[in-house]
């Protein structure tokens, strides 16, 4: 069983408590019904499912029931990140490429070797955060 | 004194202590503290099981968790047997029952032990060759047969009565191994303050100490020591002591499953305390002091009974004061095997000769031996085992051949060296590293937080082991957070070393023989099958494994592994890192699924939900029936009704008069905020905004891809108020869907939704007189047709207390929905029900409820629709609001296959014969003398014998079904094809004029 | 002849209330379980903005950190979430009246009958509710007054520490059985 760092309970907690959510960062059209069969086809059913990091959305479901995003390394499953819904991506290019048991981080971002994403939520519009 | 081969002066039990048991019906005496395997022992009894395969006798090898082939079966009772415990695990209790397995008609004499003399056609991969022709004896012949050959021993055929029980354990140390290491680093950790779990598997703690007689730890004796640290250890607060507790897993983020045998030693467990408890423990550092594992030596029948490791010997005599024969010899390629010929020596018994593979063996330790007057064979091999219940003999020869001499025994020890236990290393996904000088895995990089200690690690002696350990204890616990600590030392000393020794099969046992080397014990695989996999083309150390079982068993090759892998690795020219190590996986020792189950059996299964008027049913003689966690009444039955009666008295009771149906289990959601219609009009394909307060409007759910999702009634009861309703199955998972969008997709709305599934008890009330028996105990509201119309809502009391009253209908008559607050369903229900007695009303459970709304062609998403259905399809366009620019789902409803001709729509099905009923799921062709496979057009979704209507009726899929009204379509059945007709799937009171009457 | 009726008195009695597992109780050795009584409840949603005045409305000063609670005469707010709090009154007062006055942006929802609260007493409370949560419930990272929502066995909770050797268990009505059966057989082995 995994530990999962909630971003809006600021500590870890476990995986019990948590549901997985699918991909993050796939953005809702405002416009919707404008979209190509091609767009919708990209947004709705294509997933990158990669091997390596992916940045992937989790519900605090048992706990305080908040959706956030996560960056996860597929292979190892280790948490690199996880932050709140809205904010951007953030850069954990250096992150992810340690190794050991340092990189078991699931840690808040100002602890590890990531750039820390805005801190405010962006009044959304953005999509499926 | 209990048992002939007891030795008195001898080791730690207590001789006055007996303890009878039963061994394959025949009775013995031991001593408390004994294993069965050490009690067996002590009275002579070598021969305790046969072997997988060939049904060879088999002796005791170990004296630990290690053992592979001392498996017997334990019985407290008829429903408590336990089959393949390891003898040399099981701790004596008085009145122990053993058996043997394996063997028929008995132990001494197997018939299967043919196997053994046909044992060419058993040879390595003989299941992938074997039974491959020809294709049709499979099933009939060669299936049956293994089956009933394989396995070992059996499994217990009544239900555990035992019970089973749970802990989640968190601690900033965790230490797995209760030796000399384990120990010292408990002490070093836990005297910072810190909690501390420290586990072992065996029943006191102390691990090699047992046997190494000349360890002094602060100038005590190294077992005695021990003891007392682990009293000191369990006195401490932060501290907990788990004897008889294995970790078999170590999981991610040093999550590790530890099982701790409650009861297992007790004569009389009672029935409080659990039979074994799981623990689950997360900890921020993990100390691996698992130790190391002797091996034995692969030679020519090195299976006898008599033929054990050296250790074992060693902890018998000094641990259970037990000579595991009078006449001993002792096979081996290192230094340790020397201690146990020494320590037997001196408690006066005969050892015949030590014969060691290596040149010129040195060292304090055969110098001792020596001394003592034990004639040593160096350069020389141990080439066969004689005798068969039980080693007589052992046939020495130089190592690289010449003359043969047989020296008599009747036990030969061995020992090849000692392999560290990696297994919970390497489950923590940390990778092994090949020690060229010692020729052993070690632990490499770690990937995890934790740390090994001791011979785990590969340190040797007791001196750096508990140096070791004292500050990785130390520095654990300051990783995990604990503040400086003043220190613990400890002095240690031991004249012992475990280093060297030799990997593979013995002489006499090499390429060019053809003789049972036994490499595993356990499946019976040879130094032979393995040379034979690496022939016939397996490469990867996998695939040999795969090929020939070994290490495949229960004991997961804790003895065999290394010897494997050396074979393999000799047999393809390869260095051992090169030809690589299998992968441990958890469990490290095999675990029950009692302990893996615990709480969760019986009634703890699974969470059974019942609603506040529930009892009532029950007290009604309901049926009720399973929906998803839900008990729901299902009908209610008269004395002499079966289902059909009372289905048909229900239904035809709401239409002619009235019903109560407990709706309780709908989910309900509150959606409260000033953007709550916003919301709602983003959520659903209806349009809301509109809606006025006090109404009430059917509302669909579509997922993203335009697919009917959930649907129910929806009332508002203020401007930034709504009172939703889902499907029952569909409560938790639409509550998640609609927080899925509120939070990421629609964040800056002001709404908030909440579950109010429990909160209220829901009692529908449906037929003519619905409104007569609800009106007089309602108060504040008015339910005239004109103040409350159909689908609407209103807020006042009823019997005192509050409701929510909606006015709708699942029925299509007239109807009204009674939401109370939980606790107060029961009372409003027996009120209704009082008063609906004046009227002649009935309860009616789930299926009337099915066949009412089949009857007016209602439909159930879940049954009518399956994640494929669009509104258009359910024939509920009307409830798109056509002007609307979003809704989750609207643009996948417009996807070119969602609005192709042609898709399934749902239809009425009327059968030509009325008094046929379809059956649900049955599958619909346009042409029924086509040849098969014929072509499908649908299927039906929901069929029912109406009552009402005097015929069966059904709702189908079918494809462009609604261009289909009245044509003829068919049924085929196993026993028959069945003419229907397609019609509307309103079957009953069509006009809709019985919702005001 | 309908809207006569409704004018009409009701002289129907009070609907008794029934809650579920009424009085149960069960002793272990070193733990004990209790139902407990009714009590009123409310789910309060709101943003940060409204906080203060709801606190003032609600005579309780609402906690923001996560896995707090505030209690004030016989009424606790359980932080559950960054907008949400369970708001328990055991003093027979109705939070929902309490917040009827307040203008500033909140959702208020009655959800005094959903929940079912369960004591846990005693020197192995924890042990027994660690046999199905999988939570730190040592005091230095789950102290008296921690709370939150989290899982038993195979149930949903919210886990109260009201004292160091007491927890109040909330789990929804109809998961009562359930979860109440589960600290029973929990109990029956925490003593260990």
């Amino acid at each position: 069983m995994l530990l999962i760092r909630c971003p809006y309970c600021e500590e870890e907690r476990p995986e019990l408590e948590f549901r997985s959510a699918g991909e993050a960062h796939i953005a809702r059209s405002t416009e919707i019904t404008g979209i190509s069969d091609e767009d919708f086809e990209k947004f709705f059913f294509i997933r990158s499912n990669p091997k390596g990091v992916i940045y992937e959305r989790w519900r605090h479901i048992h706990g305080c029931a908040r959706f956030f995003n996560a960056a996860r390394d597929t292979v190892t499953d280790k948490f690199i990140v996880t932050y709140k819904a809205g904010e951007p991506k953030p850069d954990i290019s250096r992150a992810a490429n340690d190794s050991g048991p340092a990189a078991w981080a699931n840690r808040p971002p100002d602890q590890l070797n990531v750039k820390k994403p805005a801190a405010k939520r962006t009044p959304s519009k953005k999509g499926k955060a | 004194m209990a048992g002939t081969y007891r030795i008195a002066g001898q080791g730690r039990l207590t001789p006055a202590k007996t303890a009878r048991f039963s061994f394959d019906g025949q009775s013995y005496a031991g001593v408390e503290g004994d294993t069965l395997a050490s009690a067996l022992l002590a009275n002579g009894v070598h021969l305790v099981g046969r072997s997988f395969k060939y049904h060879r006798p088999r002796g005791i090898l170990s004296a630990g968790a290690e053992e592979p082939n001392a498996l017997v079966s334990v019985e407290r009772d008829a429903a408590r047997k336990t089959p393949n415990v390891r003898a040399t695990v099981q701790e004596l209790y008085d009145g122990l029952t053993a058996n043997s397995q394996n063997r028929w008609p008995s132990l001494s004499f197997d018939v299967g032990a043919v196997n053994d003399i046909a044992s060419p056609l058993f040879s390595a991969g003989f299941y992938y060759k074997t039974f491959m022709w020809p294709k049709s004896a499979w099933k009939s012949i060669y299936e049956p047969n293994i089956r009933s050959a394989a396995g070992l021993g059996i499994a217990p055929d009544q239900p555990d009565p035992d019970h089973y029980s749970s802990r989640y354990a968190n601690c900033e140390v965790l230490v797995l191994g209760g030796g000399g290491a384990g120990l010292a680093a408990a002490l070093a950790a836990a005297e910072t303050g810190v909690r501390v779990i420290i586990c072992d598997e065996q029943a006191e703690f102390g691990g090699a100490l047992r046997f190494e007689s000349g360890a002094k730890v602060d100038g005590e004796g190294g077992w005695d020591w021990a003891q007392a640290a682990a009293a000191k250890l369990a006195k401490m607060d932060n501290v907990r002591v788990l004897p008889r507790t294995t970790a078999f897993g170590y999981y991610a983020q040093n999550f590790v499953g530890l099982v701790e045998r409650v009861t297992e030693h007790l004569a009389n467990p009672g029935h409080d305390l659990p039979r074994e408890r799981l623990w689950q423990v997360r900890a921020k550092r993990v100390i691996l002091a698992t130790g190391a594992i002797e091996r034995h030596m692969v030679f020519a029948d090195n299976d006898r009974p008599g033929v054990m490791l050296a250790s074992a010997a060693r902890t018998y005599l000094n641990h259970h004061g037990v000579a595991v024969g009078r006449n001993v010899g002792v096979y081996t390629a290192n230094d340790s095997a020397y201690a146990a010929a020494i320590d037997l020596k001196k408690a006066g018994v005969e050892i015949a000769a030590i014969v060691d593979l290596r040149d010129n063996p040195s060292g304090p330790a055969v110098e001792e031996a020596r001394s003592l007057g034990i004639e040593i064979n160096h350069g020389r091999a141990v080439v066969k085992a004689r005798g068969k219940l039980r080693v007589s003999s052992m046939v020495i020869q130089p190592k690289n051949g010449g003359a043969e001499r047989t020296i008599p025994v009747d036990a030969l020890l061995m020992s090849s060296g000692w392999t560290p236990s990696v297994h919970l290393f390497s489950q923590s996904r940390g990778k092994v590293a090949f020690d060229d000088a010692t020729r052993r895995f070690l632990p490499g990089n770690y990937a995890q937080d934790c740390v090994s200690v001791g011979a785990c690690a590969g340190t040797d002696g007791l001196a750096a082991t508990v140096a070791e350990a004292l500050s990785a204890g130390e520095k654990a616990a300051r990783e995990a957070g604990a503040k400086a600590a003043k220190g613990i030392r400890l002095n240690a000393e031991t004249s012992e070393t475990w280093t060297g020794g030799m990997l593979g099969a013995g002489p006499g046992a090499g390429a060019d023989t053809t003789v049972k080397a036994f490499v595993d014990f356990q499946n019976d695989v040879t130094a032979k099958d393995i040379r034979q996999a690496v022939h016939e083309g397996m490469r990867s150390i996998e695939h040999v494994k795969r090929f020939t079982t070994n290490g495949m068993a229960t004991d997961q090759g804790k003895t065999s592994n290394m010897h494997g892998l050396a074979i393999a690795a000799e047999s393809l020219g390869k260095e051992i890192p090169e030809v690589g190590l299998t992968t441990f996986r958890a469990p490290y020792t095999p675990v029950t699924f009692g302990a893996i189950v615990n709480h969760a059996r019986g009634p703890l299964f699974d969470p059974t939900r019942k609603t506040a008027i529930h009892p009532w049913a029950e007290a009604q003689g309901a049926v009720f029936e399973d929906v998803g966690q839900w008990k729901r009444a299902w009908y209610f039955p008269r004395t002499g009704e079966d289902m059909h009666a009372a289905v048909n008295r229900e239904c035809v009771t709401v239409r002619k008069s009235v019903g109560l149906f407990d709706a309780s289990t709908l989910g309900k959601i509150e959606v409260v905020g000033p953007d709550a219609a916003k919301f709602m009009e983003l959520l659903y394909t209806n349009p809301w905004e509109k809606l006025e307060p006090g109404r009430c409007r059917y509302g669909i759910m579509l997922r993203e891809d335009g697919f009917i999702y959930d649907d129910g009634v929806v009332g508002r009861l203020a401007s930034d108020r709504f009172h939703v309703t889902t499907t029952t199955g569909g409560a938790a998972r639409v509550m998640n869907h609609m927080e899925d969008y509120l939070q990421t997709e629609f964040p800056h709305l002001n709404v908030w939704l909440t579950s109010i599934s429990e909160q209220w008890a829901v009692i529908a009330v449906q037929g003519p007189n619905s409104r007569k028996i609800i009106e007089p105990l309602v108060e504040g509201i008015d339910m005239s047709d004109e103040a409350m119309p159909h689908m609407s809502v209103r807020e006042g009391n009823i019997c005192g207390v509050p409701t929510r009253l909606f006015r709708m209908s699942f029925t299509g008559d007239r109807g009204f929905e009674v939401n109370v607050p939980a606790d107060y369903g029961q009372a409003v229900w027996e009120a209704l029900w009082a008063e609906g007695q004046k009227h002649g009303a009935c309860a009616y459970g789930t299926e009337a409820m099915h066949v009412l709304r089949a009857e007016k062609g209602y439909i159930i998403v879940g049954q009518d629709t399956d994640g494929t259905v669009t509104t258009n399809d359910a024939g509920l366009d009307w409830a798109v609001g056509k002007k609307k620019t979003d809704f989750v789902g609207i643009r996948g409803m417009t996807r070119p296959d969602l609005v192709a001709k042609g898709r399934k729509q749902l239809v009425g099905l009327k059968t030509k014969d009325p008094k046929v009923v379809l059956e649900e799921g049955a599958q619909i062709v346009a042409d029924p003398n086509q040849a098969i496979p014929m072509t499908m057009i649908g299927h039906v979704t929901s069929s029912y014998w109406s009552e009402n209507c005097g015929r069966g009726i059904a709702l189908a899929l079918v494809a462009g079904g609604r261009d289909r009204m009245g044509e003829t379509l068919y049924v085929p059945m196993p026993d028959k094809t069945i003419e229907v007709e397609v019609t509307g799937m309103v079957f009953f009171d069509e006009k809709g004029e019985r919702l005001n009457g | 002849m309908a809207k006569a009726a409704a004018k009409r008195t009701v002289t129907a009695v009070s609907a008794e209330r029934c809650p579920a597992l009424a009085g149960s109780k069960v002793s272990a050795r070193d733990v004990t379980l209790a139902i407990l009584p009714p009590a009123e409840r409310i789910s309060l949603r709101a943003p940060a903005a409204s906080v203060a005045a709801l606190s003032k409305a609600l005579g309780v000063k609402l906690p923001q950190m996560p896995k707090s609670s505030a209690s004030r005469a016989g009424r606790t707010a359980l932080w559950l979430g960054p907008d949400e709090w369970l708001v328990i009154d055991e003093a027979g007062k109705d939070p929902m009246a309490d917040l009827a006055s307040a203008r500033v942006l909140h959702s208020a929802v009655g959800i005094s009958h959903r929940n079912i609260g369960i004591a846990v007493s005693g020197p192995a409370a924890a042990a027994t509710v660690n046999s199905g949560c999988p939570q730190d419930l040592s005091l230095a990272a789950f102290p008296t007054g921690a709370c939150s929502r989290t899982v038993l066995g195979k149930a949903e909770i919210v886990l109260w520490r009201t004292a160091e050797n007491e927890f109040r268990v909330e789990c929804w009505r109809s998961f009562s059985d359930y979860v109440f059966a589960f600290l029973s057989d929990a109990a029956r082995d925490a003593a260990a």
